[in-house]
């Protein structure tokens, strides 16, 4: 039932993208200096989502344990601080984003669209001239290997050689095995980014996602556009070599978002499931968790959401829930 | 054979694939098996070399068996690994391909698997080595007849005493050249190139290639991209000296553009890596490890672990459907070796650390 209707959603997708998009008679330019709507989705951008958040995710039981497993400390080894966002995540976050085209100086040909994601600074080349993509042995890159065509004025991207990376970065991983296909629309200073990601490891069905972008009509402040990451020693008695991590099913804070927000732990475990209307009549029939304890005075403390509460409840394993990164 | 010349060139598409899946046929079914693993089941005549560019003077080769690193320069052409004897041919013809004429002076192994030792005697006799002065003098002109092979004395040992049932391997694909210590250092093609050696990791003469102007480090089995690491106890492997392995690459290498590239990472099986790639498989192989060393602490038994599922979010990327070793072989010589760890020292764990939430596992790279 979920592929059939998967393949319902998707095509209508695509129909409402096409539809949308300008007459083909033109090739979209989508040259210039855009910025990322951070009303959508805000959490997800700036403070980052809170742990054990996995509502409406089509994530494996493989993706589930991964993600439960993961320690926040882990952002904290010199080796991990720099990590970049793949390509399938990195639109979603703060961000600015230049786009411009290669083209060959003797014919004019477009060879590709590149863009400039201030996010680790990272360039991403979308190849236009019909090359082929990489080989399995080559490697993997956080941006991936693109290639692009237009369709009537829609740029369609697809994109493999990715490394490993997050679905969310509260934990839940993208393999390096995914690939995804991206649409990129058009109409004045707005442009649509959507993005359909496949992944045979982590995720049971394809997770589709999409995101809004500003036309800039001014030039950004150069500093605007770096983001330098030195990795420095956080924790100074770190034994080399240590991974931080939970033991399975025992990560202090499995319940926090689900007792906070008031959630059936069913719904923010994710699974395909939750992707689809008929999940609201589960939710509704499912037990809700027994709300978190009451705050108590003192401390200030870090909210979900990156809000403070100025009456934290009592600390609960010592930790916070991850800071926006 | 297919050659990457840069990303995206073109290049065919089907005999990639051919390369690719014979690649992990080959190199999981067979190599993970040990030194003795015959190559009877694998029909090599499909199989063709995928070529890919590390740097301009290095390239990876994949084929069947573990992956083959090539370096070349004025001075001649260094082979590290040679798959399987069956595939010599075909590397030869790569080699010829790429670093054209130029002699092949030393062949490398990174360990006594016979997936990387195979073709070292028709490799090796295709190249020669320099010699002069006495020691022409002594063994005359044969002095020169092949290309040396180096390696660390545990693979010479284990090659030249092999285990009861075991077949042997032909002396021409010996090492003619060990060391003993933690590294042997030469200079060639005017480049440092420095063999480290990693005790009783994947076997007990592991060593890792770091070609240090090229900025490329060869792993061997230390490191895969396509399946779990293979601790192979009956050649002296061991998890934590595996852990210690993955982390020694790490020291090696240095990633540039925020965790990109840098130092590039040819591994043993699976596609070309840098920094990041082995990060997260030294992160993989040590949760995994850590794990089961808490569960050891607990009291539980091998069937007991196994039904906690410790591998559950690895599975679906690191086992292979051909591979021999599954997860649950995978966890059960981890077990084995954490528990005589803790029978031995009378826990399996390491102090806590004063901040250590009991929940979590935090091993060090012991």
């Amino acid at each position: 039932m979920h592929r059939g209707i998967h393949v319902i959603v998707r095509a209508l997708i695509v129909v409402t993208i096409a539809a949308v998009a300008a007459p083909a008679f033109a090739q979209a330019d989508m040259s210039g200096v855009w910025q990322p709507r951070y009303d959508e989705d805000q959490p997800e951008r700036i403070p980052g989502p809170e742990l054990v958040d996995y509502l409406g995710l089509p994530i494996t039981d493989a993706a589930r344990q991964f993600a439960e497993s993961w320690d926040p400390s882990r952002i904290t080894l010199p080796e991990e601080q720099c990590r970049v966002h793949v390509s399938p995540y990195i639109y979603r976050g703060p961000m600015n984003l230049r786009v411009w085209e290669e083209r060959d100086p003797k014919t004019q040909q477009l060879i590709a669209l590149k863009h400039y994601i201030s996010t680790y600074e990272q360039t991403r080349t979308i190849y236009m001239d019909g090359r082929p993509h990489p080989g399995p042995n080559a490697a993997h890159t956080w941006m991936g290997f693109s290639t692009g065509r237009y369709e009537g004025d829609m740029l369609v991207v697809e994109t493999t050689h990715l490394k490993q990376g997050w679905v969310r970065r509260n934990g839940l991983p993208m393999s390096d095995q995914a690939h995804m296909t991206e649409y990129f629309v058009r109409n004045g200073d707005l442009m649509t980014h959507t993005f359909i990601l496949f992944d045979p490891v982590y995720l049971s069905e394809p997770l589709i996602k999409s995101q809004d972008f500003t036309r800039s009509v001014r030039e950004l402040a150069d500093q605007t556009w770096l983001w330098v990451c030195e990795p420095v020693v956080e924790i100074a008695d770190r034994p080399a070599g240590e991974v931080p991590a939970y033991m399975p099913g025992e990560n202090p804070f499995l319940d926090e978002f689900a007792r906070r927000h008031q959630i059936p732990m069913i719904a923010v475990m994710g699974g395909a499931q939750t992707m689809y209307p008929e999940f609201q009549k589960v939710v509704q029939q499912a037990p809700k968790p027994a709300p978190l304890p009451p705050p108590q005075p003192g401390s200030a403390r870090v909210r979900g959401g990156g809000q403070t509460e100025t009456t934290p409840p009592a600390p609960r394993g010592g930790q916070t829930p991850q800071q926006g990164r | 054979m297919s050659i990457h010349v840069a990303p995206g060139a073109p290049l065919s598409r089907r005999v990639r694939t051919l390369a690719a899946a014979g690649a992990i046929v080959a190199g999981v079914a067979l190599a993970i098996g040990g030194r003795a693993v015959a190559q009877q089941t694998q029909d090599f005549s499909k199989i063709e070399i995928d070529a890919v560019e590390v740097r301009p003077n290095v390239y990876m080769l994949v084929g069947a068996g573990g992956n083959t690193t090539i370096q070349f320069g004025d001075e001649g052409v260094m082979v590290i690994d040679t798959q399987f004897a069956p595939m010599a041919d075909k590397i030869l013809r790569s080699i010829r391909q790429i670093a054209g004429n130029r002699p092949i002076r030393y062949v490398v192994n990174t360990h006594v698997h016979g997936d990387h030792i195979g073709g070292n005697e028709p490799i090796a006799k295709a190249g020669r080595t320099r010699a002069g002065g006495n020691v022409v003098g002594d063994l005359g002109a044969g002095a020169t007849s092949s290309a040396a092979i180096i390696a660390h004395e545990n693979v010479l040992n284990r090659l030249s005493m092999p285990a009861a049932g075991e077949a042997p391997v032909v002396f021409g694909a010996w090492p003619t050249e060990t060391f003993a210590n933690d590294k042997k250092e030469m200079l060639f093609n005017g480049e440092a190139v420095q063999i480290i050696h990693e005790p009783s990791a994947h076997t007990d003469g592991d060593s890792l290639v770091f070609f240090r102007k090229s900025d490329v480090v060869a792993t061997g089995d230390l490191f895969t991209t396509i399946m779990y690491p293979f601790i192979d106890e009956a050649n002296g492997g061991s998890i934590n000296g595996y852990v210690n392995g993955l982390n020694a690459i790490l020291d090696i290498t240095v990633a540039s553009n925020v965790n990109e590239g840098g130092t590039m990472v040819i591994p043993g099986h699976g596609r070309l890596g840098d920094e990041q790639d082995v990060i997260e498989y030294r992160d993989m192989v040590t949760i995994v490890r850590d794990r089961i060393r808490e569960y050891v602490k607990r009291g539980l038994t091998l069937e007991q672990v196994k039904a906690k599922k410790p591998t559950l979010d690895f599975d679906p990327r690191y086992d292979m459907p051909n591979a021999r070793r599954t997860p649950e072989q995978f966890v059960e010589v981890v077990y084995k070796q954490l528990s005589a760890e803790k029978a031995k020292s009378g826990t399996a764990a390491r102090p806590q650390n004063r901040n250590q939430n009991q929940n979590k596992t935090k091993g060090s790279g012991q």
